[in-house]
């Protein structure tokens, strides 16, 4: 057991113990360290409550009563409506791109940022930061300046007639841009906790390097890259800024599904953008599911054996 | 197995590891080597195990060269002061490993495998943990499993790297034990690594001392701590007074006053006199080398420690006295040691 868990549970008892000696101190008539009545203790708690029912739970109810206020029928009609499958299929194509290509860029950086030393280590950590301190619309128009008709590879792309922007690669790059934290991020504390020690015990028992990665350090970090992939995936069928900028919102053609939610309301088809927006909802409740699955996994597996 | 280690030179930026180190082990050694943190005692043994490569130098294995072969290549069992066991495999499986990741022509049948695994928990005595997981084991257990794991691939040399620092006390005394009986069945040439000196002389045929990169003494046991070659081995090994002192002309003088001990054969200028606890004798006031007034008793095992503040300095010294000998606070007393070193300083 790690001394942070044994330190944990130490503080767990020591405030059970607290808890206990508040009970007897206001039994005796003594005013415990615990001084705020039950009224205003009560009073914090519905109002945090009451904000998250207003900004969270309010406006995912409103999405699927929107999405079903014409009865299941229109839902599913305005779903199997040939833009929103193109849009659905796009969606996914690029979240499958993004996902792979960013796992693999992800575990090799954290891989180099954990198990090496080198000049320049911290500077990297905040560079691979950079995505999420970045406005998505900003990433997008990077994307139009290095590859659009007047941008740096411009003149290039258009002889060799390859088409970057408005099309599916300017748009799985902007995304891959946007996304390419998560994974990193995931994995970079979980492998720098773990050190170097169990791939070194398995080199000098004979294992090659492939070995020693698909055997040790792969299943060590297995949570946690699946963690980073599932953060990583929400956020590439969910990104609309950057998306926006390279895609050209060419319709059955170009839109993902967040783009064409807005395209629709804007339209005042509202059943057709709810049902549309009622699925990255599920996507965002599947996420927070997994995703508090895959935490307790986490506490139980990064710790030292 | 015979290593050969020559010339071995290593630089962490500007911090020297190991500076120009020369050892020779023979087969079937059991050698320690000893020294305080950041004496390059565990670059060496990685170095050996081929987890670090030296600046300059070289090192052979039964006249092989070493260094031209990687970790997985040199045959050498490794044994990590935090285990490094893989803590999703079962306590079988990590015993296994390094069967089962041998080239296909090589490795060994899956019954022959099961078979060579169940031997080794049984060395360790430790069969009946096949499939539990690390995280189930005590300290002591995870460590015999390490081992394990290391004899798996029947290692030509053993390296263990504090193999017992993150034991507690009375665990780690039970595995010394066990340690030495261990490799008088197997007979496989072995070095750890411990800043322990007890450690380092229960277990270890030959003790290699190591300061600042450097090999200050090699020996056996009673020879390091018998006759300690310089002024850092004495102080590093066994508890030791240390009283700094001036040596002019065959004389020996703390601060003002003259000692009246033999100072033959001595460099002059300033000195260090080293006396063990228990062979600094006390006699009544005004006897021995050495004055001084009791401060504090304190009595447990086989000696009382006696804390005394020397006259003429402000120095005060712990000597071991027999326990039948009448000591108390406030009792002024002559010191006479036994036996003592000078080293220059």
């Amino acid at each position: 057991m790690s001394i942070e868990m044994t330190l944990q549970r130490g503080r767990v008892a020591a405030s059970a113990r607290e808890d206990g000696a508040d009970a007897s101190a206001a039994a005796l008539g003594h005013v415990g360290p615990r001084t705020e009545p039950k009224l205003v203790r009560i009073a914090i708690t519905a109002i945090a409550v009451m904000f998250l029912m207003l900004f969270v739970v309010l406006p995912l109810v409103v999405v699927f009563a929107q999405a079903f206020a014409q009865g299941v029928g229109v839902y599913f009609a305005a779903l199997s409506d040939p833009e929103a499958l193109s849009a659905i299929r796009l969606t996914l194509l690029v979240a499958a791109i993004s996902v792979s290509l960013n796992l693999l860029f992800g575990l090799i950086a954290a891989w180099g940022i954990a198990k090496f030393e080198f000049p320049g280590k911290t500077f990297l950590i905040s560079l691979i930061d950079l995505p999420f301190s970045v406005s998505p619309v900003i990433s997008g128009l990077v994307f139009v300046l290095l590859f659009g008709a007047q941008g740096f590879f411009g003149p290039f792309l258009a002889q060799h007639n390859i088409q970057v922007l408005f099309a599916l690669p300017g748009i799985a790059l902007a995304t891959i841009f946007v996304t390419f934290p998560f994974v990193a991020r995931a994995l970079i504390p979980l492998m720098q906790e773990q050190g170097t020690q169990e791939e070194e015990a398995a080199i000098s028992l004979g294992a090659s390097g492939l070995q020693t990665f698909f055997r040790v350090t792969l299943p060590n970090i297995k949570w946690g890259l699946l963690y980073g992939v599932l953060l990583c995936n929400a956020r590439a069928m969910g990104e609309f800024g950057a998306v926006s900028v390279v895609s050209g919102h060419i319709r059955g053609l170009t839109n993902t599904m967040p783009l064409l939610v807005e395209i629709l309301y804007n339209e005042y088809q509202f059943v057709a953008s709810f049902a549309v927006a009622s699925l990255l909802a599920m996507l965002a409740l599947i996420t927070l599911v997994a995703k508090t699955i895959l935490e307790r996994r986490l506490d139980n597996e990064d710790i030292e054996p | 197995m015979t290593i050969e280690v020559r010339n071995l030179t290593k630089q962490f930026g500007s911090f020297v590891a190991l500076d120009d180190v020369d050892l020779t082990i023979g087969d079937g050694e059991l050698l320690a080597l000893l020294g305080p943190s950041g004496s390059g005692k565990t670059t060496l043994l990685r170095i050996i195990a081929g987890l670090e490569w030296p600046d300059a130098g070289e090192v052979t294995i039964d006249g092989e060269s070493a260094l031209s072969r990687g970790a997985g290549e040199r045959h050498v069992g490794f044994v990590f002061q935090h285990y490094a066991l893989f803590r999703h495999m079962s306590v079988f499986e990590n015993v296994a490993f390094g069967l089962r990741v041998q080239p296909r022509r090589i490795r060994k049948s899956e019954a022959a495998i099961r078979a060579r695994v169940k031997e080794l928990l049984d060395l360790v005595q430790l069969d009946w943990l096949a499939d539990r997981y690390p995280n189930q084991l005590s300290g002591g257990q995870r460590q015999r499993i390490a081992l394990a794991r290391a004899l798996a691939i029947e290692p030509r040399i053993l390296l263990l790297d504090e193999p017992f620092g993150a034991l507690d006390a009375k665990v780690r005394k039970e595995l010394r034990h066990w340690l030495r009986s261990l490799h008088k069945e197997i007979r496989v040439t072995s070095i750890f690594v411990t800043h322990d000196q007890e450690e380092a002389l229960e277990v270890a045929n030959r003790v290699v001392v190591m300061d600042k990169g450097r090999i200050e003494q090699t020996g056996t046991p009673t020879e390091v701590y018998d006759h300690p070659a310089n002024a850092f081995v004495h102080g590093f090994i066994g508890e030791s007074i240390e009283l700094p002192v001036e040596v002019t002309d065959g004389q020996v003088r703390l601060g003002d006053s003259p000692l009246a001990i033999a100072a033959d054969g001595l460099v002059s200028g300033p000195s260090k006199l080293f006396v063990r606890r228990h062979d600094m004798q006390v006699g009544p006031s005004g006897s021995g080398v050495l004055q001084g007034a009791v401060i504090r008793v304190r009595t447990f095992g086989p000696v009382q420690r006696a804390e005394v503040a020397l006259t003429g300095g402000n120095k005060a010294i712990e000597i071991d006295a027999p326990r039948d000998q009448e000591l108390r606070p406030g009792d002024i007393v002559g010191l006479k040691p036994r036996h003592y070193r000078i080293f220059a300083a």
